[in-house]
């Protein structure tokens, strides 16, 4: 096991950090299930960080000059970089310290990007930092499309949905693909420790982003965040919507840890997919026969999930 | 005491990195590049050099990573060519502005396609607007020494600039010449610690890299105009004063039996010294010709070049890079744009010369320059030709 872990005890209600190292007043749509996830890193994270960001709704809203939401430093180069610029970060700090020129102390590290940032233009730079195992935790923030540019398509977005760019039509269903599995690319690059975390669980999230600042070497947080303009949902409804995708079994909650799945939360009595498409505009013009390949594909996938999680 | 000894250009320039006690080295190989970042690996695995090398997956990641540590507060040197320098093109623009000084030498190499791994100025004519300072060497020697003067003038607080240093892919990276490796006392006294004024520190948070609203952009990128324009006194000082210490002088643009010239050849790179010995043996057929060597091409040194070229009649400039459906190749337009509706200024073109590894021998500057007299007298219907294309 992770040596790291075994001080920490975990994140309780009661002991939740009263500290806002991400300030509120920052641009996010009311509602938005991204930004509360954030803040939740961040909680859980303190001050001693430093922060990478890529480009995406996070860092528009938090960042326009001369107004910044960020009391930890933070810095933003490109789209697809966090990952090579946190590189860059962790290898200065590492030489720095050597030298002398900079305090022994630890400071975590974090890259964040959107689901666009980090499954489909970011994937080569995040894989690259993995491998070389640059001690940082990267934290994807799916919110299953590109919301910044005005919800496009993504590798991430969920089987049927419709976006800009995955419209419904005579001939389409919206989008035709099933959602890309990135924590199951992280884990392929064999990092000691990857997450999917939902914001309506919050100590658990706040926990699994701990754990991944603790462990040396890269670290991966998939984090699930309800986006209400994107997906046409009530803002009010997001953290319902983050539970019932957990309940549903759409977005298990699993940990990897030294290539060892564990469930989070094991979905013994799953509610009907159809719970949680409904009240999301995305998913409205889905007829039967779709949402039953939903139901079908969605129970394989889980199945496949409990039995990684008995075989390692 | 300096040693001169016989050298790669490719190590000497590793050396130069060393001797500047880079820390941070993200890089990615490419030709003719990579003996660089080759030796510099060598100089960190055998601990001479205390840095961290960042063997990266690609270009854009190696300037990426760049970014993160010169703001973390790391020297920081990279190195490239070609297909790579365009590959990070997009990157580029971005330490610039937000005033990270990481310095690159470029082996300058053609562009694809097709396919070429020679040398030309065709890689960093793409990049010319990138806001970095950009020097270009002529040889070895100075290959090494100005290296080291990017690390003095990109730190220097006055400054706080990206800087590269442009060197002849093979014709410079791949040559043993003789060259005076500085030792590590003289460096240390020309090149003091990076102490950047802002980084990256929980104790200070700042934000870096934020989103620029119409209402600052403009003053922002005004501010990196305006820090590059005034980073010229700043080079020409770290220039004299490497030149007080170690003797070797360099300066913005260098002039060659330019004296009573009516014909000035203009060129950048390593082509220079093929040039003095095509207007050495033109001056003993008792033509009237000199050469300008640009050595700054961003800030462009303005009030130089016109001092040292202004009184030419004929200006023949030898661009290294061919742009399809232009005007003029891009240091003929310069020039052009420079000397426009001067009272008295010479006259101008531009030939494209040296593309992909094709030489550029004395015949052809002897060429140029008739070429350039000829069309003084009779204007020609292009600003530009290609010169020495192959009939069959």
């Amino acid at each position: 096991m992770i040596p790291e872990f075994e001080k920490f005890k975990g994140f309780k209600a009661k002991s939740i950090p009263k500290d806002e190292p991400l300030a509120s007043g920052h641009r996010a749509c009311q509602g938005c299930g991204e930004v509360l996830a954030l803040r939740m890193v961040m909680k859980a994270l303190g001050r001693d960080v430093i922060v990478c960001s890529a480009t995406g709704c996070m860092e528009i809203i938090s960042s326009p000059y001369p107004h910044t939401a960020w009391r930890v430093p933070w810095i933003h180069i490109a789209f697809e970089n966090a990952a090579a610029v946190a590189s860059g970060v962790e290898s200065a700090r590492k030489v720095l310290k050597r030298k002398g020129k900079i305090p022994k102390r630890h400071v975590d590290i974090m890259a964040v990007g959107g689901d666009g940032a980090t499954g489909d233009i970011g994937l080569q730079w995040i894989s690259g930092a993995f491998e070389r195992g640059h001690d940082f935790l990267y934290v994807c923030l799916d919110n299953e499309a590109y919301m910044n540019t005005g919800v496009q398509r993504s590798g991430c977005t969920p089987y049927g949905a419709m976006t800009t760019t995955s419209p419904p039509g005579k001939k389409s269903f919206g989008q035709v693909t099933w959602k890309k599995n990135i924590p199951a690319i992280a884990v392929a690059h064999n990092i000691p420790y990857v997450a999917t975390a939902s914001p309506a669980y919050f100590l658990d999230l706040m926990n699994k982003v701990k754990k991944a600042a603790l462990v040396k070497g890269p670290a991966y947080v998939h984090i699930y965040s309800p986006c209400p303009t994107g997906w046409g949902s009530a803002g009010e409804r997001s953290i319902e919507f983050a539970k019932l995708a957990v309940e549903t079994r759409v977005f298990p909650l699993y940990e990897v840890i030294e290539g060892r799945y564990i469930m989070s939360r094991k979905i013994t009595k799953p509610k009907p997919v159809t719970e949680y498409l409904k009240g999301q505009k995305r998913f409205r013009h889905l007829d039967e026969g779709h949402i039953d390949y939903i139901q079908k594909r969605v129970d394989v996938e889980y199945e496949k999930l409990l039995r990684l999680a008995e075989l390692t | 005491m300096a040693k001169r000894v016989g050298i790669e250009v490719s190590i000497a320039i590793a050396e130069a990195a060393k001797l500047a006690r880079s820390e941070v080295i993200p890089a990615y190989p490419i030709t003719p590049q990579t003996h660089i970042v080759e030796h510099l690996s060598e100089f960190v695995a055998s601990g001479e050099l205390d840095a961290e090398f960042i063997p990266v997956e690609s270009e854009h990641a190696a300037m990426s990573c760049c970014c993160g540590s010169s703001a973390a507060g790391a020297r920081t040197f990279t190195s490239s060519s070609s297909q790579g320098l365009s590959l990070m093109s997009e990157i580029l623009y971005i330490p610039s502005t937000m005033r990270l000084p990481i310095v690159m030498v470029v082996a300058n190499r053609a562009l694809s396609a097709p396919i070429s791994i020679w040398n030309d100025h065709q890689d960093i004519m793409v990049q010319r607007d990138i806001g970095w300072i950009q020097t270009f060497a002529e040889n070895g020697q100075e290959a090494f020494d100005l290296t080291l003067h990017a690390f003095r003038v990109a730190e220097d607080r006055r400054v706080s600039l990206p800087m590269i240093v442009n060197i002849d892919g093979f014709t410079l990276s791949h040559v043993i010449e003789p060259i005076e490796i500085l030792s590590q006392e003289e460096v240390d006294g020309y090149l003091p610690p990076f102490k950047p004024r802002y980084k990256l520190d929980p104790k200070k948070p700042i934000t870096m890299g934020p989103v620029g609203i119409p209402e600052v952009y403009t003053e922002a990128k005004m501010a990196h105009s305006e820090a590059i324009k005034a980073s010229k006194r700043v080079i020409i000082k770290a220039w004299q004063e490497f030149a007080d210490m170690f003797g070797r002088q360099y300066n913005p643009v260098e002039t060659y039996r330019c004296e009573d010239a009516d014909v000035m050849l203009v060129t950048m790179g390593s082509i220079s010294e093929t040039a003095m010995t095509a207007v050495d043996k033109m001056r003993e057929a008792g033509q009237q010709v000199g050469l300008v060597r640009i050595r700054l091409w961003r800030p462009f040194p303005s009030q130089e070049f016109r001092r040292a070229a202004g009184k030419a009649k004929v200006l023949a400039v030898i661009d290294r890079c061919l742009p399809p459906g232009a005007v003029c190749g891009p240091v003929g337009a310069e020039l052009r744009s420079l000397f426009y509706k001067v009272p008295g200024s010479p006259k101008i073109f531009s030939f494209v010369a040296g593309l992909g590894g094709r030489d550029v021998t004395v015949e052809r500057f002897e060429e140029i320059v008739d070429k350039a007299r000829a069309y003084a007298k009779k204007r020609p219907r292009e600003l530009f030709e290609v010169i020495g294309v192959r009939e069959k």
